[in-house]
């Protein structure tokens, strides 16, 4: 699985408001104050297919962002607020034509059912490059705001809840979004007007999910969708997130922070992707970094500071913080490379200014040096990724 | 002086799921395919109209125990869809039948108000209740509400999505880059609903959007469903389409404002309204004729009949007479996921009814069907058509109608090129949008509740 030196790399793009610094909204390229409009996700959205990436994702989640792990904070000095990703994502498809679109879901509280013919229909509207990147919840407070469970912090005395137990939803979650997608059989709609019907019956199919903690009759009220399964993605930093990536994803993200520890993740995941009965599948693994792009180390060194110094503190997240040229950039995405990674999922410290270092400087050198596409060769996002469309759990072989 | 002419509103449903929509048409396109939904808009942003509606199912529709296969079956996601078509469209409204029983007020009122937000402040919602423990079986908590509980459940979410949208007031956003505040208010969005449904609390993290609240739709006809529909909506989506019905509706609902303390004008009645043209009044007849031939075929009749038979009449030929054996009368019902079927209160009488009209007609079983469900609302010239719109909003039978065309996506498109400049030129109908949202469209109020800056508060909050 892992590819020869001079294979392409796969790009995406993580767009989180302004960018993942928290001061990022006090750069003057940021726009703060078009967060909330369509314009702004059109704009960030379109500089990305102008670099022939092969994605965005769209951070969302179901309370306000903060600066603390398990609670909201009271800050009023960072960007809270945001849209729906998945609606950002629809509202954006129409206007573009190539890139692939991946807005979060939350697991944790939201209905598989919902999320499936959501993320079906933005297959059709953005015809075949739909997917979505699962996340669970494990804030008390977000839990609060639905009032059907309650979650107890991993840190409160008695160990709170056990986090594999959100984990083992979210991947029974996807198992329902996945067999709901495949519901349907391609050729169900017939059109039959000799007999009067519109559909084959015998290819709609109920899914009859049951599990520990929910189950699904199906099918589902959508059919098929364009790719067969939209891309399933999942951002993971340790073993039980691996098994979720290993059993349920078509790409997962994690944050080495050099080629062995790049190496050490992709053997780990491959391991429970044997172990899952997924070992001939293919999965990608990308590389996640914060990047802050200049034209020289210093200038973009500087940028970092003064970001954190307005923000009162050093900026310190799960990823590898990138301070450098687009040169040095390639450089380091080259050597993660070797640890097995097949692509990487950049987050722009500042969007505004970051995506179009990556677009305008960072694609132009891998292309020189053969690592990246010159033009999109593909019109889903499976295609980007090399990807071939699935056959459907349910069709019969008889044909 | 006469009274001024009365401005109608007008608004397109999408024809999907619908035992009008004619799947075998030459002409019918997809219902699934974006560009059937861009079509379908952009001809009814061209027309002027209001708004896009789009209805909703949660389960496939089922009879004698198997998927209903003699319909168009399946759609997409009505909030992806709706996002997606205010990239195409810049004034045109964006309604969304969503379910208050299958979902969760803090994710409802985030989608609203995001989409409020990417479309520029033109989403509207129909709010609808379900509680029946089959469609209930697609969704993670299964089960279902008693029926008596539905309202009480749709009114508490709605208050609770309010209290949401409420939230931020709409100047809390400062972004100043330079000092670094963000936020004026560091509990922005802040909320606590305890009720006997939703006992929840913390922080919504949508800012306010254009339009505050989005539009509310009611469809229910109940009594309950036209006290909720006086109490909290800004229009009703009725199906009442002949002037009598229609008359005697508008006066029930309008007059049940008052005692919650609204005007007349703040609630709009919209029923459905089919329509069928023709170059003459003759030639739209034959038209309709054969339109409700492609809507009825022997299978469809056969099928409908059981709904109010409920029991198998698959051994009956369409073409002879009706069944001489009655109705079962249970709580089973033979088809499921259709709220048709509870129109049919008294099975027995129903069947003793219809027996006495094919006997009287000499109808077969599909000529029954044909002639007593669903005939078209509007049959005519174009003239014909705009002229008897025009008179029944005057006549306050309604404020205008929700179309709903039997062709995707195309079937729209004679209504805008033929009818509406008939109305345009009668001065009732709209030559161009006059505002930007939805609420300026309909001529209702933006909420003001707790609104501190921006354009002055005509009323108070309620």
């Amino acid at each position: 699985m892992s590819p020869t030196p001079s294979a392409h790399l796969h790009l995406a793009v993580a767009l989180d408001g302004t960018g993942w610094h928290p001061a990022s909204w006090r750069d003057p390229a940021a726009r703060p104050r078009d967060l909330f409009t369509a314009g702004y996700w059109a704009d960030q959205i379109t500089e990305a297919e102008r670099g022939l990436l092969d994605f965005v994702t769209i951070e969302d989640g179901l309370g306000p962002q903060s600066s603390r792990r398990y609670e909201p904070d009271e800050r009023t000095d960072q960007v809270r607020g945001r849209l729906d990703a998945v609606l950002i994502a629809s509202r954006v498809a129409p206007l573009t034509r190539h890139i692939g679109l991946v807005p979060t879901v939350v697991a944790t509280h939201t209905e598989p059912f919902h999320i499936s013919k959501a993320i079906a229909t933005l297959d059709y509207v953005s015809t075949g490059r739909a997917g979505l990147r699962v996340r669970i919840s494990a804030r008390p407070d977000e839990a609060a705001h639905f009032g059907r469970r309650t979650i107890r912090r991993t840190d409160a005395p008695d160990g709170g809840e056990p986090i594999t137990e959100l984990f083992d939803e979210a991947a029974d979650y996807v198992e329902v979004v996945r067999r709901l997608w495949d519901s349907w059989e391609d050729d169900a709609e017939i059109r039959d007007a000799a007999t009067g019907r519109f559909i084959d019956r015998d290819k709609l199919h109920y899914i009859d999910f049951e599990g520990r903690f929910f189950s699904v009759k199906g099918p589902s009220i959508t059919p098929r969708p364009p790719q067969g399964q939209p891309l399933v993605t999942a951002l993971a930093h340790q073993t039980v997130p691996y098994r979720l990536v290993a059993r349920q994803a078509d790409i997962g993200y994690v944050t080495p922070h050099d080629a062995d520890q790049a190496r050490a993740i992709v053997t780990e995941i491959r391991a429970e992707q044997r172990a899952a009965g997924r070992a001939g599948e293919p999965l990608h693994v990308f590389g996640d970094l914060v990047v802050l792009l200049d034209d020289s180390e210093a200038a973009a060194r500087a940028r970092l500071d003064r970001l954190d110094t307005l923000a009162g503190e050093p900026y310190r997240g799960d990823a590898r913080v990138f301070t450098g040229t687009a040169g040095q950039l390639a450089d380091l995405l080259e050597e993660l490379a070797t640890g097995g990674l097949t692509g990487f999922r950049l987050r722009p410290a500042v969007t505004g200014h970051d995506l179009p270092r990556v677009t305008g400087d960072l694609v132009p050198e891998l292309q020189r040096r053969g690592r990246f596409r010159t033009a999109y060769d593909a019109t889903t996002l499976r295609g980007h990724l090399g990807l071939t469309r699935p056959a459907n759990r349910y069709a019969t072989t008889a044909a | 002086m006469s009274k001024p002419l009365k401005q109608i509103h007008l608004a397109a449903h999408f024809p999907g799921v619908n035992n009008t929509t004619v799947w075998s048409d030459p002409a019918a396109g997809s219902h699934i395919e974006f560009s059937s939904f861009v079509h379908f808009a952009r001809t009814a942003e061209r027309a002027k109209f209001d708004f896009l509606f789009l209805a909703e199912g949660l389960r496939l529709r089922e009879q004698g125990g198997e998927i209903y296969d003699l319909d168009v079956v399946g759609r997409p996601d009505t909030f992806t869809v709706l996002a997606a078509l205010a990239a195409v469209t810049d004034r045109l409204g964006l309604t969304g039948t969503i379910n208050s029983t299958f979902n969760e007020p803090y994710e409802v009122a985030r989608q609203f108000a995001s989409l409020d937000h990417l479309s520029g402040g033109r989403s509207a919602w129909n709010v609808v209740t379900s509680w029946d423990a089959f469609t209930g079986e697609n969704f993670r908590r299964g089960g279902f509400l008693p029926q008596e509980e539905r309202y009480s459940r749709a009114k508490e979410f709605l208050a609770t999505a309010h209290e949401l949208f409420d939230s931020w007031h709409g100047d809390e956003i400062i972004a100043d880059q330079a000092t670094g505040t963000f936020l004026r208010d560091a509990r922005a969005g802040a909320f606590v609903h305890k009720g006997q449904h939703f006992d929840i609390q913390g922080r919504f993290n949508v800012p306010r959007s254009p339009q505050g609240r989005p539009v509310i739709f009611q469809a229910g006809d109940s009594d309950e469903g036209r006290e909720f529909a006086a109490a909290d909506a800004d229009a009703i989506f009725s199906r009442y389409s002949t002037l009598k019905e229609g008359q005697a509706f508008y006066t029930d609902v309008k007059s049940r404002l008052a005692k919650y303390g609204r005007r007349p004008e703040e609630l709009l009645i919209l029923p459905a309204a089919t329509f069928v043209l023709g170059d003459t009044d003759e030639e739209a007849a034959e038209l309709a004729h054969e339109v409700r031939r492609q809507q009825v075929s022997g299978a469809t009749a056969i099928k409908h009949l059981e709904f109010v038979w409920n029991r198998d009449l698959s051994a009956y030929d369409p073409e002879g007479p009706l069944p001489d054996v009655d109705p079962v009368v249970a709580e089973e019902h033979i088809s499921r996921g259709r709220a048709q079927v509870r129109m049919y209160r008294d099975p027995l009488a129903i069947a003793r009814e219809w027996r006495e009209l094919a006997e009287a007609n000499k109808w077969s079983i599909r000529d029954l069907v044909i002639n007593t469900g669903n005939r078209q609302t509007f049959i005519g010239s174009p003239a014909t058509v705009a002229r008897t719109i025009n008179e029944f909003v005057q006549a306050d039978a309604s404020d205008g109608f929700i179309l709903v065309p039997h062709i995707t996506p195309g079937g729209l498109d004679p209504f805008a090129d033929r009818v509406v400049p008939l109305l345009q030129e009668q001065g009732v109908f709209r030559a161009d949008y006059e505002g930007t949202t939805l609420r300026d469209h309909l001529g209702l109020d933006h909420p003001d509740t707790g609104r501190r800056t921006g354009a002055p508060a005509e009323r108070a909050a309620s």
